[in-house]
Formats: structure tokens, sequence, C-alpha cells
């Protein structure tokens, strides 16, 4: 039997991409929530809750990178060239937010820590929104000659890739303070409690905005949408989103622990979804297939023999660490 | 004009690609050893269960997350230059190096981030014998990491394994071929000694340096004891090493060991240029001392062997900047020699039971702490500058290599790098040296997490009395 290797390999990729934005996305979020929380012990349980884990979540990003570079290549060499400034912004704002991370807890004095902190939440704002930006641009389109990027490099700043870059910070927000909800108790928990409802409430907004904005100035994603066998394959999803909304509604209501972060992370599974079903087959819309932009095939099963028995691993190893640090985090003990 | 004078949005990327890799592979280069030396002194700790052990891998546990932190936001930023800066190479060598890269996330970047937070969290929630797994899992991932990222080097310098396509681009033909390319072997193995000298080196520095103030400290002498052995025993290793590399390049790089060594015409007995100006137009290298045959005995072990100088090779193929090859080579080397010269000196001073006693040494380790960082650095640019004009040697140009993003932008976030880079980095760095400067103490406290951290700055030494000889510490 003969395997479609690039659509195996787009939908570990896009695993992978996934993976990273639920990870990174509610440790993102934790950094959005810092102007909301004040005090300093507050912040420190925050930060606290994902120490841990922070570094492995980021580490899905680079999958997602060198995972397109090395069975993508072509995809790799023009997504990233048109999406030049947020990303390298992107970059930037990470490594601000990473040494923070550490630093934060470690300089002596108030002024020092007051700076970490700024560092820490504004890094986390800019990388979220220049994520953001990224998406928007990518999904409207970029310009192809032969096998190379032919736009500006001030392509990617439209209103659209404005308005995803700001439903992501609402997004991650949502996933931070859901997050606090099943990881904290007392003062942090309920204040997490009253984030949560208007971040939901902009997360939605945001997701009907995009979906709006792409039938109304897109002929293609009408196509898919609206027409019929689209219709059949997308229909659920919104519907699906509705439901999960009122679901979310409920468990913030009953106070329910888990629950909201779950459906948070339901929020993002369906737009991703959604996404995933407007761009088929298109790794770079409009027009790169995913066939069209994958290397030879024996260079696609040599990393897949690994990717088959060490994804599994690292799933494994990853869950296991976050169960290591599972329970609440408080002011007292952090992990020590 | 000005856009004359503007550099082209080649130089920029090469700038940025140099800038951003070298800040890169100084935390690696520290981490790698320094993990290693944690995993060991964690071993040492569960072996003996003497507290020394102990108190001095949670003082290097300190400084090693946050020099690992930096490593890896500054390694996310070199996996997306590939293809923000470099997409056509990405497009044609995409198919071989990118796998090679992709291993490298499956099997070390997931294995390190995932048990790192056990190694600096977990030690009261797992136990020893589980923490010291994640701690030796954590030295392993960063040991993978340099293999895979050393062989896709190594591959771009000497290409094998692969076949050409209709548009250019390559294609893997035998996987083994392409993973152990011709230089890959030499690479890794000094690269990797490398690693372990710079994190000896600092660790010796930082020993010393409390041992100046107080001779007696126990911790502070274990580090410099066990990191004078590293000098000793490795150092001399690294010379056998990197005479053997040299020797592979001689054969797969002419042009490169040509610019190392300032010859431009092909003779016998060739002379070892210590000291020159390389002039790429003049044809010669000026001002040349050197000591006559001794190139040809270390190049082809034969004092009699023909070397091959520039203007046998085409000009086309000549290294871009030959003073930069010329003079990072002779920085390098000088360094690796200092090292043996710190490690003789320790092994005749131990073998007189004064390696404590005596200030000078203590002094000489001190400078010597970032002479390992030096080094890595020089020898990289060696490499690098080394093989231009190519990314792929012999095959691809850089200048054919480039992505098409107009200079100003290239321009703008290479100042952005350096602002960030500076500010950022430079701020974790004067950190680590606070840190350094941190008497080693019983009952070292690990990484604060979750507490503010104790008094800033340096508190008089409490009275070692009962401490001040080789044993545990209460
Ligand atoms: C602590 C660091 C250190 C020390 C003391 C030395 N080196 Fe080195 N050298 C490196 C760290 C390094 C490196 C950074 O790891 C390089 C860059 C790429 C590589 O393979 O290793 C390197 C490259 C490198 C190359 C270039 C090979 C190529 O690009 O093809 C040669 C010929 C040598 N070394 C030779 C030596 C010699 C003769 C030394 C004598 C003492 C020496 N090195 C000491
Ligand atoms: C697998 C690892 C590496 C790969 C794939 C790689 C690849 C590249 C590429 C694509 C360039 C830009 C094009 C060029 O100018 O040749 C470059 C240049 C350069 N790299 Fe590397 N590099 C690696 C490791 C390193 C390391 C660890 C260092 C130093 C610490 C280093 C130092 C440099 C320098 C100084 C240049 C600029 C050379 C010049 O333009 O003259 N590289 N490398
Ligand atoms: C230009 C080529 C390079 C790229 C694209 C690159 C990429 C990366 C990335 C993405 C990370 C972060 C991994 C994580 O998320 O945990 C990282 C860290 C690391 N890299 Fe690099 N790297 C390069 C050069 C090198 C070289 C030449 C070596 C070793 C010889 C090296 C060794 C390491 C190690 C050991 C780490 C772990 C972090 C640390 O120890 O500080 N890298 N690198």
């Amino acid at each position: 039997m003969e395997l479609d290797l690039p659509l195996i390999w787009a939908i570990l990729i896009a695993t992978a991409v996934f993976l990273y934005v639920a990870m990174d996305g509610f440790d993102l979020g934790l950094g959005i929530l810092f102007p909301a929380v004040r005090g300093k012990a507050e912040r420190d349980v925050m930060v606290n809750s994902v120490a841990p884990v922070w570094d492995g979540n980021e580490t899905w990003l680079v999958l997602g990178g060198g995972g397109l570079l090395a069975v993508f290549p072509l995809a790799y060499a023009t997504i990233l060239p048109a999406l030049y400034m947020p990303l390298i912004l992107m970059l930037l704002a990470l490594v601000f937010r990473g040494v923070a991370f550490e630093m934060r807890f470690r300089v002596a004095t108030v002024r020092g820590q007051l700076w970490w902190d700024r560092a820490f939440s504004w890094g986390s704002y800019v990388a979220t929104f220049c994520q953001g930006i990224a998406l928007g641009a990518f999904v409207q389109g970029i310009k192809i000659e032969g096998r190379a990027y032919a736009g500006g490099w001030w392509d990617w700043l439209t209103p659209f890739s404005l308005l995803t870059g700001a439903s992501l910070v609402v997004g991650y927000g949502l996933l931070g303070a859901c997050w606090l909800i099943w990881k904290t108790n007392g003062e942090l928990q309920i204040r997490a409690y009253r984030l949560a409802k208007p971040l939901g409430v902009a997360t939605l907004t945001g997701i009907a905005l995009i979906s709006a904005t792409m039938l109304a100035v897109s002929a293609p994603f009408r196509a898919r949408w609206l027409g019929v066998p689209g219709m059949m394959v997308g229909a659920p999803v919104p519907i699906l989103v509705g439901l999960l909304a009122w679901r979310f509604a409920r468990a913030l209501e009953r106070r329910d622990e888990i629950a909201p972060f779950l459906c948070a992370l339901g929020f993002f599974l369906l737009s991703y979804i959604g996404l995933g079903i407007s761009m088929w087959p298109f790794i770079v819309p409009p027009s790169i297939t995913i066939w069209q932009a994958a290397t030879p095939p024996h260079s696609q099963a040599f990393l897949l023999y690994g990717a088959v028995v060490l994804v599994p691993l690292i799933l494994t190893y990853t869950a296991y660490v976050y169960w290591l640090f599972r329970g609440k985090v408080t002011a007292e003990a952090g992990y020590h | 004009m000005l856009a004359d004078h503007l550099p082209s949005a080649l130089d920029l990327a090469r700038s940025q690609f140099a800038f951003t890799v070298v800040w890169h592979f100084l935390f690696p280069s520290f981490s790698i050893g320094l993990a290693s030396y944690l995993a060991v002194l964690e071993g040492l700790w569960m072996a003996t269960g003497r507290d020394l052990y102990l108190d001095t891998f949670r003082y290097w546990l300190k400084v090693f997350a946050v020099v690992f932190a930096m490593g890896v936001v500054s390694g996310l930023v070199m996996s997306y230059q590939f293809g923000t800066n470099w997409s056509v190479f990405s497009d044609k060598a995409g198919a071989v190096i990118g796998p090679l890269l992709g291993y490298e996330v499956l099997t070390a970047f997931f294995l390190e981030a995932g048990f790192l937070g056990v190694m600096l969290f977990g030690l009261e929630r797992v136990g020893p014998r589980l923490h010291f797994l994640a701690t030796s899992l954590v030295a392993g991932g960063t040991l993978m990491s340099a293999f895979w990222i050393l062989s896709a080097n190594s591959w771009m310098q000497t290409p094998a394994g692969y076949t050409i396509d209709a548009d250019g681009r390559f294609a893997p033909e035998d996987w083994w071929a392409v993973v152990f390319n011709a230089s890959f072997p030499y690479r890794l193995a000094h690269t990797v000694t490398a690693a372990y000298l710079t994190t000896g080196m600092i660790v010796g520095a930082v020993g010393a340096w409390h041992l100046l103030r107080d001779r007696t400290n126990p911790r502070a002498r274990l580090m410099f004891s066990m990191a004078m052995w590293m000098a000793a025993l490795v150092a001399p290793v690294q010379l056998v090493l990197g005479d053997l590399h040299g020797g592979n390049t001689y054969h797969h790089q002419p042009a490169k060991v040509a610019a190392m060594e300032g010859h431009f015409d092909t003779v016998a007995r060739a002379p070892s240029i210590l000291f020159g100006w390389p002039d790429a137009q003049a044809g010669e290298t000026k001002y040349e001392i050197g000591i006559p045959g001794l190139a040809s005995l270390y190049l082809a072990h034969d004092l009699d062997a023909k070397v091959t100088g520039l203007k046998d090779l085409p000009r086309d193929t000549w290294p871009t900047n030959l003073p930069l090859v010329f003079w990072a080579f002779r920085v390098m080397v000088g360094l690796g020699l200092l090292m043996i010269a710190l490690g003789l000196s320790s092994l005749v001073l131990r073998a007189r039971r004064r390696l404590f006693e005596a200030p000078w040494l203590h002094r000489f380790a001190v400078a010597m702490g970032p002479s390992g960082l030096i080094a890595v650095t020089a020898g990289w640019v060696v490499t690098e500058a080394g093989r231009q004009p190519f990314t792929v040697y012999g095959l691809l140009r850089t200048a054919d290599s480039l992505s098409p993003i107009a200079a100003p932008a290239v321009a703008a976030s290479l100042a952005a790098f350096a602002l960030v880079y500076f500010a950022v980095f430079g701020a974790g760095i004067w950190y680590i040296l606070h840190l350094f400067n941190q008497t080693p103490r019983p009952h070292e406290s690990g990484p604060p997490v979750g507490q503010p951290v104790r008094t800033a700055g340096i508190t008089p030494a409490p009275a070692l009395s009962g401490d001040s000889q080789l044993q545990p510490a209460e």
C-alpha cells in the first residue's frame, strides 16, 4: 500500500501547532493577565503554576517550524519571508519573556522585579499579538512567484490581521484565566473567575467577527462554507461553538474548576478545525498544496520512522511531568 | 548615492545570522558541559551521601537554570532564521537539513525541556533516584542536540549522500552517508570536548575566585580540583582532536586551510606562519613570521609534503575574509595552548600538594574563565567564515541562498536583535556573574522558587572552623 506521506505529515504538523497553541497559549495568557493582577505574591503563584513546563510548551513551536522545514520546505521558505516582521518581533518578544521567567524571581530589588514583570507581560502581549497577525496574514494569502515569496515586507499589515491579532490576545487571556481557575484557589481563583467571563465573551466575538469578515471578503471562503459539500462538513463547527459557549457559561456559574479550561480549549480546537476546512488542501494559500510543497518520499519517510516512535514517547513523558506537578499551586508552597 | 554606501541585504543577513548564532552558541557551549557536570556531582552525592556534592550541585543548578533559558530562547530564534533570511537555502537543502534538525527536536529538545522542570523543581517530589535520572536525561539531551545540529552543519561543510534534481534541489540518497559525512566525527568530537573545556574553565575560575578569598572552602576546593583535572587531561586531547580535524579539513576544504595558514603559494616544507596579515589583493601574507616545514608536518604528517596554497585554487572559491579566518584560528589555538599550560601547572602543583595554596595559579584560572567561550566562538568563525563563499560547500553559494527580503527590513531586524540581545542577555549574564560572586555554602538553597531571594551581594563567609578539610559540611 502506498502511504500518502504528505497527508500524514500535514496532520502531524497541524497537531504540533495546535499543541503549541493550547500549551503556550495558557502560559502566554498568564502574562496577558499580569496587568489585572497587582500583588507580587499572586504573580509569583501564576508564574509558578507554569514554571516547570513552559520550556516544554515552547518546544512545540520549534517542532512546528522545524517540521515545516523538514517536510514542507517550500512552505517554510515562502511563509517565513512573507511574515518576516511579525515573526521576528514574536521571537524577540519570546526572548524577553523566556529570560524574564528566570529573572523575575531572582533579582533582589523591588524595582528590578517590577522591570522583569513588565518584560514578562509585554513579551507575552507582543508575542501573542504577532502570532495573531501572522495567522491573519497567512489566511489572507501569500503572493508567490516561481518558488519564492513575491510580496513586500509590509503586506502582512491589514485590518484583518490586526483583528486576528487582537482576538488571539483575548483568546490566550481566556486560556490563562481558565488555567488559573484550575490550578489555584482563594483570591486569585476568584479573580480568575471574574476575568474569565468577559474574556470568554470577547473571544467568541473575535471568532464571530473573523468568520464574518472572511465570508464577506473571500469568494473561495464563501464557496467552501456556503457551497453544497462544504456546508455539510462545515455546518457542525459553528453549531458546536454555540453549544460549547453555553456549556462554558454554565461551568462558570457552577464554579466548576476544570470544565472552563476544557471549554476554552474547545473554542480553540473548533476554530482550528474551521481553519483547516477553509484552507484544505493548501499549505500556503492560495497557491501551494501540501503535495506541491512536500519533499521527496525518501526524505519524508526517514523522519516519519522517528516520529512514529518518538512522538508518543514525548507525549507520554510530557503527560508525566504535568502529572508530577499536578494539584493547586499556592503562595506558600510553590514547586520546591 | 546613499544606496551605494549601505550594506547589501546579503551582508546584513550574514551579519544577522552570525550575530544571533554566536550569541546562541555561547549558551549551549556552557550548558552542554554544565549539564554533564551536574549529573556527575549528583551521582557522586548519591554514591557517597556527602553534602559537599549536593551543595555544589545546588550552587551550579541555579546558574544552569539561567543559562539554559537563554540557550532555549536564542535557539528558538535560530530555528526560524533559516526560513526568514535564507529561504532559498531552505527550499533547496530542506529535504536534507530539515530531517536532521527534526530529529534534534524529537530526540533532544523535548527531552531536555521536559525533564528540565523535574531537574529544577522536582527533587522533593520524585526523590533522589528519579531526580538523578532527570538530570542525566537533560545532560544526554544536550549531547544529542549537539549530535544532530553538528551533523547538519557538517553536511553543509562536506556534503555527501545526496542527489541534485532538475531544479537544483538537494534530495537525500543515502541517509547514513548524509549523517556520518566526512567532517562530522571530527567536528562532533572537537566541539563536545570544547564544550567540556568551556565549562571546566568557568567552573575552575569560580572555584579559584573563592579560593582567593578563603582557601579552606571545601566546595571551592572541589570545583577547582575537578576543573583542573579537566584542563590537565582534556586540553591536550583537544589539541590532538583539533589537529585531526584540521588534517581532515585539508583533505576536503583546502581553501579553508590555506586561509587558516595564510598560504598563498603551493610549496613543499610549508611553513607554519605564526603572525602576519594575509592580503588577498597582494596575493601574499605580509609581515609573516613562521616556522619552516611545520605546516607540512601537522597537515600531511610529512615534513616534505607539498601544501596547497590559495593561488592554486580558483579565485572565486577563496574565503571572502582571509584575515578573519587567519586570526580567529590563532586566537583559538593560542587559548588552547594556554589551557594546556594551566592544566600542566595544576598537575605539578598537585603533585607537590600545593594546589590550593598557590594564589598565582588561582589568578591564572580566574583569568582563563572566559577562555573557552572565546575559543569556541573563534573556532566557529574559522569554520564558517572559512566555508565562504558557499553555504553548501562547493555546491550552493551564499549569495544564491538568500531570502527575497529588502535590505531595510533586514537592517531593522538586525538592529532589533542587537538591542534586545545586549539588553536581555546582558542582564542575564550580569546576574550569572553575581551568582558566581556568591560564596558556595553548606546547605545551598537551589533555585529560589516563589520566594524572594535572600539578601543580595556578598555576605562575609561564616567562620568555617569544622569545615576546613575536604569533608562533608556538618
Ligand atoms: C574550547 C574550545 C576550543 C579549543 C581550545 C580549540 N578548539 Fe578548535 N574549534 C573549536 C573549539 C576549540 C570549535 C568551536 O568547537 C570548532 C568550530 C567548529 C568545530 O568543528 O569546532 C573548532 C574548529 C577547529 C578547526 C576548523 C575545522 C573546520 O572548520 O573544518 C580546526 C582546524 C581546529 N579547531 C583546530 C584546533 C587546534 C589545532 C587546537 C589546539 C589547541 C584547537 N582547535 C583548540
Ligand atoms: C548546525 C549549525 C549551523 C548551521 C546550519 C549554520 C549555517 C550557517 C548559515 C546558513 C550561514 C549564513 C550564510 C553564510 O554566511 O555562510 C552561516 C554563517 C555563519 N555562521 Fe553558521 N551555522 C551553524 C552553526 C554555527 C555556529 C555554532 C556558529 C558560531 C558560534 C556559527 C557562526 C557563523 C558565522 C560567524 C557566520 C557568518 C560567516 C560569514 O558570513 O562570513 N555557525 N552559518
Ligand atoms: C544554527 C544552528 C542552530 C539552530 C537552528 C539551533 C536551534 C536551537 C533551538 C531551537 C534550541 C531550543 C530548544 C528548546 O526549545 O529546548 C536550541 C538549544 C540548544 N542548542 Fe542550538 N541551534 C543551533 C546551533 C547549535 C549548535 C551548533 C549546538 C551544539 C553543538 C547547539 C546545541 C544546543 C543545545 C545543547 C541546546 C539546549 C539549550 C541549552 O543547552 O542552552 N545548537 N538550539
